[in-house]
Protein backbone atom coordinates (compact mmCIF):
# COMPACT_ATOMS: atom_id res chain seq x y z
CA UNK A 1 0.00 0.00 0.00
CA UNK A 2 1.42 3.33 -0.65
CA UNK A 3 -0.29 6.56 0.43
CA UNK A 4 0.13 10.29 0.69
CA UNK A 5 0.13 12.58 3.56
CA UNK A 6 -1.44 15.88 3.72
CA UNK A 7 -1.20 18.26 6.56
CA UNK A 8 0.37 21.71 7.12
CA UNK A 9 1.78 20.28 10.39
CA UNK A 10 5.13 18.85 9.26
CA UNK A 11 5.69 17.52 12.86
CA UNK A 12 2.69 15.46 12.43
CA UNK A 13 3.14 13.67 8.39
CA UNK A 14 6.48 13.27 9.14
CA UNK A 15 6.43 11.56 11.88
CA UNK A 16 3.16 9.55 11.35
CA UNK A 17 4.58 8.70 8.01
CA UNK A 18 7.73 7.22 9.93
CA UNK A 19 5.27 5.11 12.63
CA UNK A 20 3.25 4.02 9.33
CA UNK A 21 6.66 2.60 7.58
CA UNK A 22 7.46 0.44 10.76
CA UNK A 23 3.32 -0.79 10.07
CA UNK A 24 4.43 -2.21 6.27
CA UNK A 25 2.63 1.20 5.21
CA UNK A 26 4.94 3.55 2.35
CA UNK A 27 3.86 6.78 2.98
CA UNK A 28 5.00 10.05 1.59
CA UNK A 29 4.22 13.42 2.77
CA UNK A 30 3.71 17.03 2.24
CA UNK A 31 2.50 19.87 3.81
CA UNK A 32 1.04 22.05 1.19
CA UNK A 33 -2.04 21.23 -1.61
CA UNK A 34 0.38 22.49 -4.48
CA UNK A 35 2.90 20.02 -3.20
CA UNK A 36 0.14 17.39 -3.54
CA UNK A 37 -1.04 18.22 -6.73
CA UNK A 38 2.65 18.07 -7.64
CA UNK A 39 3.44 14.81 -5.84
CA UNK A 40 0.65 12.51 -7.70
CA UNK A 41 2.18 13.57 -11.52
CA UNK A 42 5.14 11.56 -10.97
CA UNK A 43 3.95 9.05 -7.97
CA UNK A 44 1.30 6.60 -7.89
CA UNK A 45 -0.79 6.15 -4.74
CA UNK A 46 -3.60 4.20 -3.86
CA UNK A 47 -4.89 6.45 -1.21
CA UNK A 48 -4.51 10.36 0.12
CA UNK A 49 -5.29 11.15 3.40
CA UNK A 50 -5.71 14.46 4.26
CA UNK A 51 -6.37 16.79 6.52
CA UNK A 52 -10.24 18.67 6.09
CA UNK A 53 -8.24 22.26 6.69
CA UNK A 54 -5.29 23.34 4.81
CA UNK A 55 -4.06 26.47 3.44
CA UNK A 56 -5.90 28.22 0.59
CA UNK A 57 -7.99 25.26 -0.17
CA UNK A 58 -10.05 22.96 1.68
CA UNK A 59 -9.00 19.02 1.96
CA UNK A 60 -12.09 18.16 0.49
CA UNK A 61 -11.56 20.62 -2.46
CA UNK A 62 -7.94 19.14 -2.33
CA UNK A 63 -9.79 15.59 -2.30
CA UNK A 64 -11.73 16.53 -5.76
CA UNK A 65 -8.87 18.01 -7.57
CA UNK A 66 -6.82 14.72 -7.21
CA UNK A 67 -9.40 12.73 -7.97
CA UNK A 68 -9.47 14.40 -11.63
CA UNK A 69 -5.93 13.54 -11.75
CA UNK A 70 -6.62 9.72 -10.39
CA UNK A 71 -9.70 8.64 -9.94
CA UNK A 72 -8.67 5.34 -8.38
CA UNK A 73 -7.04 6.98 -5.55
CA UNK A 74 -9.12 6.46 -2.17
CA UNK A 75 -9.23 9.43 0.13
CA UNK A 76 -9.49 9.81 4.02
CA UNK A 77 -9.72 12.97 5.62
CA UNK A 78 -8.92 14.23 8.96
CA UNK A 79 -10.45 17.03 10.96
CA UNK A 80 -9.41 19.19 14.25
CA UNK A 81 -13.35 20.02 14.59
CA UNK A 82 -13.84 19.00 17.75
CA UNK A 83 -17.20 18.86 18.43
CA UNK A 84 -19.70 16.32 17.95
CA UNK A 85 -21.90 18.46 15.24
CA UNK A 86 -18.53 19.55 14.01
CA UNK A 87 -17.60 15.74 13.14
CA UNK A 88 -21.28 15.14 11.83
CA UNK A 89 -21.22 18.37 9.28
CA UNK A 90 -18.10 17.23 7.54
CA UNK A 91 -18.84 13.44 7.70
CA UNK A 92 -21.52 14.39 5.83
CA UNK A 93 -19.45 15.82 3.68
CA UNK A 94 -17.12 13.50 2.91
CA UNK A 95 -18.51 10.03 3.74
CA UNK A 96 -18.67 8.97 7.54
CA UNK A 97 -16.28 6.11 7.06
CA UNK A 98 -13.51 7.85 5.65
CA UNK A 99 -13.36 10.88 8.05
CA UNK A 100 -11.45 10.84 11.53
CA UNK A 101 -10.99 13.37 13.89
CA UNK A 102 -7.58 14.51 15.70
CA UNK A 103 -5.38 12.98 17.39
CA UNK A 104 -5.83 9.95 15.62
CA UNK A 105 -5.80 6.29 16.36
CA UNK A 106 -2.98 4.88 14.00
CA UNK A 107 -4.28 1.55 14.30
CA UNK A 108 -8.16 2.98 13.35
CA UNK A 109 -6.18 4.91 10.38
CA UNK A 110 -4.70 1.88 9.18
CA UNK A 111 -8.31 -0.28 9.81
CA UNK A 112 -9.93 2.55 7.59
CA UNK A 113 -7.21 2.68 4.99
CA UNK A 114 -8.00 -1.34 4.36
CA UNK A 115 -11.63 -0.31 4.14
CA UNK A 116 -11.52 1.97 1.43
CA UNK A 117 -9.26 0.46 -0.46
CA UNK A 118 -11.68 -3.14 -0.10
CA UNK A 119 -14.36 -0.35 -1.08
CA UNK B 1 -22.17 46.57 29.23
CA UNK B 2 -25.51 45.30 28.73
CA UNK B 3 -26.75 48.57 26.01
CA UNK B 4 -23.61 47.59 24.37
CA UNK B 5 -24.38 43.87 23.24
CA UNK B 6 -28.19 45.54 22.39
CA UNK B 7 -26.36 47.82 19.82
CA UNK B 8 -23.92 44.97 18.59
CA UNK B 9 -26.24 42.12 18.57
CA UNK B 10 -25.64 38.55 17.33
CA UNK B 11 -22.11 40.01 15.59
CA UNK B 12 -20.22 39.23 18.97
CA UNK B 13 -21.42 36.11 19.74
CA UNK B 14 -20.70 35.06 16.36
CA UNK B 15 -17.00 36.66 16.52
CA UNK B 16 -16.35 34.94 20.03
CA UNK B 17 -17.81 31.53 18.13
CA UNK B 18 -15.30 31.90 15.34
CA UNK B 19 -12.31 32.48 17.71
CA UNK B 20 -13.15 30.11 20.04
CA UNK B 21 -13.69 27.15 17.38
CA UNK B 22 -10.28 28.35 15.76
CA UNK B 23 -8.47 28.27 19.11
CA UNK B 24 -9.48 24.83 19.97
CA UNK B 25 -8.52 23.78 16.19
CA UNK B 26 -5.46 24.76 17.07
CA UNK B 27 -5.13 23.19 20.15
CA UNK B 28 -6.24 19.50 18.58
CA UNK B 29 -3.16 20.05 16.01
CA UNK B 30 -0.83 20.08 19.21
CA UNK B 31 -2.44 17.45 20.44
CA UNK B 32 -2.30 15.51 17.27
CA UNK B 33 1.17 16.02 17.01
CA UNK B 34 2.02 15.41 20.67
CA UNK B 35 -0.37 11.76 19.92
CA UNK B 36 2.16 11.23 16.88
CA UNK B 37 5.58 11.82 18.69
CA UNK B 38 4.71 9.47 21.51
CA UNK B 39 3.37 7.18 19.46
CA UNK B 40 6.42 7.24 18.28
CA UNK B 41 8.56 6.48 21.19
CA UNK B 42 6.31 3.58 22.33
CA UNK B 43 7.42 2.18 18.36
CA UNK B 44 11.11 2.66 19.35
CA UNK B 45 10.38 0.97 22.83
CA UNK B 46 8.66 -1.88 21.58
CA UNK B 47 11.22 -2.61 18.61
CA UNK B 48 13.70 -1.69 21.40
CA UNK B 49 12.94 -4.44 23.67
CA UNK B 50 12.42 -6.96 20.45
CA UNK B 51 16.49 -6.04 20.14
CA UNK B 52 16.55 -3.50 17.71
CA UNK B 53 18.54 -0.74 18.20
CA UNK B 54 18.20 2.94 18.09
CA UNK B 55 20.43 6.43 18.39
CA UNK B 56 19.59 7.99 22.01
CA UNK B 57 19.44 11.55 19.83
CA UNK B 58 16.38 10.04 17.97
CA UNK B 59 14.73 10.06 21.69
CA UNK B 60 16.49 13.31 22.63
CA UNK B 61 14.60 14.98 19.39
CA UNK B 62 11.56 13.63 19.69
CA UNK B 63 11.55 14.89 23.15
CA UNK B 64 12.29 18.38 22.17
CA UNK B 65 9.77 18.10 19.52
CA UNK B 66 7.23 17.49 22.17
CA UNK B 67 8.51 20.38 24.22
CA UNK B 68 8.00 22.45 21.45
CA UNK B 69 4.09 21.73 21.11
CA UNK B 70 3.56 22.39 24.71
CA UNK B 71 5.07 25.68 24.82
CA UNK B 72 3.14 26.25 21.28
CA UNK B 73 0.02 24.73 23.60
CA UNK B 74 0.83 27.38 26.64
CA UNK B 75 0.65 30.38 24.45
CA UNK B 76 -2.54 29.44 22.34
CA UNK B 77 -4.24 28.96 25.74
CA UNK B 78 -2.73 31.95 27.28
CA UNK B 79 -4.27 33.85 24.25
CA UNK B 80 -7.21 32.06 24.56
CA UNK B 81 -7.69 33.22 28.51
CA UNK B 82 -6.28 36.62 27.36
CA UNK B 83 -9.30 37.01 24.41
CA UNK B 84 -12.09 35.52 27.21
CA UNK B 85 -10.94 37.75 29.58
CA UNK B 86 -11.47 40.79 26.95
CA UNK B 87 -15.11 41.06 27.68
CA UNK B 88 -14.91 41.90 31.44
CA UNK B 89 -14.62 45.56 31.37
CA UNK B 90 -16.58 47.54 28.86
CA UNK B 91 -13.59 49.65 28.43
CA UNK B 92 -10.09 50.32 30.06
CA UNK B 93 -6.78 51.53 29.19
CA UNK B 94 -4.71 49.78 26.63
CA UNK B 95 -1.61 49.81 24.60
CA UNK B 96 -2.75 50.07 21.22
CA UNK B 97 0.86 48.19 19.97
CA UNK B 98 0.49 45.13 22.57
CA UNK B 99 -3.23 45.09 21.74
CA UNK B 100 -1.70 44.36 18.03
CA UNK B 101 0.78 41.71 18.78
CA UNK B 102 -1.87 40.20 20.40
CA UNK B 103 -4.70 40.47 17.82
CA UNK B 104 -1.76 39.37 15.42
CA UNK B 105 -1.36 36.00 17.33
CA UNK B 106 -5.21 35.64 17.78
CA UNK B 107 -5.97 35.58 13.62
CA UNK B 108 -2.89 34.47 12.76
CA UNK B 109 -4.29 31.00 11.90
CA UNK B 110 -6.77 32.68 9.66
CA UNK B 111 -4.58 34.29 7.52
CA UNK B 112 -2.02 31.38 7.00
CA UNK B 113 -5.33 29.26 5.52
CA UNK B 114 -6.25 32.04 3.07
CA UNK B 115 -2.28 31.96 2.23
CA UNK B 116 -1.96 35.91 3.36
CA UNK B 117 1.23 36.81 5.73
CA UNK B 118 0.62 39.13 7.84
CA UNK B 119 3.34 41.94 8.81
CA UNK B 120 3.66 44.03 11.64
CA UNK B 121 4.95 47.81 12.36
CA UNK B 122 5.04 47.50 15.56
CA UNK B 123 5.70 50.91 17.45
CA UNK B 124 8.34 51.01 20.22
CA UNK B 125 6.96 53.67 22.64
CA UNK B 126 3.35 53.06 24.28
CA UNK B 127 0.40 54.21 22.91
CA UNK B 128 -2.25 54.18 25.36
CA UNK B 129 -6.29 54.43 24.25
CA UNK B 130 -9.30 54.13 26.60
CA UNK B 131 -11.57 51.42 24.59
CA UNK B 132 -13.72 48.35 24.78
CA UNK B 133 -10.58 45.88 24.34
CA UNK B 134 -13.61 42.72 23.49
CA UNK B 135 -15.14 45.26 20.72
CA UNK B 136 -12.34 46.91 19.45
CA UNK B 137 -10.68 43.13 18.61
CA UNK B 138 -14.21 42.12 16.63
CA UNK B 139 -13.70 45.44 15.04
CA UNK B 140 -10.00 44.58 13.93
CA UNK B 141 -11.09 41.63 12.75
CA UNK B 142 -13.77 42.90 10.34
CA UNK B 143 -11.86 45.07 8.93
CA UNK B 144 -8.68 42.48 8.54
CA UNK B 145 -11.11 40.03 6.75
CA UNK B 146 -11.79 43.29 4.34
CA UNK B 147 -8.15 43.52 4.21
CA UNK B 148 -7.04 40.00 3.58
CA UNK B 149 -9.52 39.93 0.60
CA UNK B 150 -8.05 43.14 -0.97
CA UNK B 151 -4.48 42.06 0.17
CA UNK B 152 -4.51 40.45 -4.28
CA UNK B 153 -1.45 38.87 -5.46
CA UNK B 154 0.92 40.53 -2.70
CA UNK B 155 -0.85 38.25 -0.18
CA UNK B 156 0.83 40.21 2.47
CA UNK B 157 -1.58 42.93 4.66
CA UNK B 158 0.93 45.01 6.98
CA UNK B 159 -0.50 45.83 10.67
CA UNK B 160 0.40 49.17 12.26
CA UNK B 161 -0.43 51.42 15.11
CA UNK B 162 0.03 55.25 15.31
CA UNK B 163 -0.83 58.12 17.04
CA UNK B 164 -2.79 60.98 15.88
CA UNK B 165 -3.24 64.25 17.39
CA UNK B 166 -6.50 63.12 19.41
CA UNK B 167 -6.36 59.07 19.68
CA UNK B 168 -4.89 56.50 18.06
CA UNK B 169 -4.89 55.06 14.58
CA UNK B 170 -4.86 51.37 13.12
CA UNK B 171 -3.15 50.99 9.55
CA UNK B 172 -4.24 48.11 7.15
CA UNK B 173 -1.32 48.67 4.56
CA UNK B 174 -0.39 46.61 1.25
CA UNK B 175 -3.94 46.20 -0.01
CA UNK B 176 -2.81 45.74 -4.03
CA UNK B 177 -6.46 44.51 -4.74
CA UNK B 178 -8.83 47.70 -2.87
CA UNK B 179 -10.07 48.67 -5.70
CA UNK B 180 -11.75 45.23 -6.46
CA UNK B 181 -12.80 44.67 -2.94
CA UNK B 182 -14.87 47.98 -2.70
CA UNK B 183 -17.39 46.77 -5.32
CA UNK B 184 -19.14 45.80 -2.08
CA UNK B 185 -19.98 47.72 0.89
CA UNK B 186 -17.47 48.34 3.50
CA UNK B 187 -17.79 49.33 5.94
CA UNK B 188 -21.25 47.19 6.12
CA UNK B 189 -23.59 46.35 8.50
CA UNK B 190 -21.30 44.27 10.37
CA UNK B 191 -19.27 47.53 10.80
CA UNK B 192 -21.02 50.14 11.88
CA UNK B 193 -22.71 49.39 15.22
CA UNK B 194 -19.14 48.68 16.16
CA UNK B 195 -17.73 52.08 14.70
CA UNK B 196 -20.52 53.71 16.30
CA UNK B 197 -20.28 52.27 19.91
CA UNK B 198 -16.19 52.70 19.67
CA UNK B 199 -16.77 56.05 18.00
CA UNK B 200 -14.21 54.98 15.63
CA UNK B 201 -14.07 55.47 11.76
CA UNK B 202 -12.80 54.13 8.59
CA UNK B 203 -10.65 56.05 6.16
CA UNK B 204 -9.92 54.34 2.93
CA UNK B 205 -7.26 55.42 1.08
CA UNK B 206 -7.51 53.08 -2.64
CA UNK B 207 -4.59 54.91 -4.34
CA UNK B 208 -1.82 53.98 -1.36
CA UNK B 209 -4.14 50.80 -0.67
CA UNK B 210 -4.51 50.97 2.61
CA UNK B 211 -7.62 51.22 5.12
CA UNK B 212 -7.23 53.33 8.52
CA UNK B 213 -9.35 52.46 11.51
CA UNK B 214 -9.35 55.77 13.41
CA UNK B 215 -9.93 55.49 17.40
CA UNK B 216 -10.78 58.58 19.55
CA UNK B 217 -8.44 58.43 22.77
CA UNK B 218 -11.25 57.87 25.10
CA UNK B 219 -14.00 56.27 23.63
CA UNK B 220 -16.30 57.18 26.95
CA UNK B 221 -16.02 60.92 26.00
Amino acid sequence: MKILLVDDEEDLVSTLAERLSFRGIDADWVTSCEDALKKVETEKYDLAVLDVKIPRISGIELGRRLKEKDPEMGFIFMTGHGSDDDFKAGSAEAGAEYYLVKPVNIELLIEKMKKVLED
Amino acid sequence: MNNQWDIIGGEGLQFFGKMSASISHEIKNVLAIINENTGLIEDYTIMTEKGAHFDPGKFKSLAEKIGAQIRRADEIVRNMNAFAHSIDEPAKSIDLSDFLEFAQALFARFAVMRGIRLESELTESALMINTSPFFLLNLTWLCLDFAMDAAGSGKAVGLSARKRDIGAQIGFTGLKALGEALSGEFPGEKEKPLLELLKAEIEIDQERGEIMLNLPGDMAR
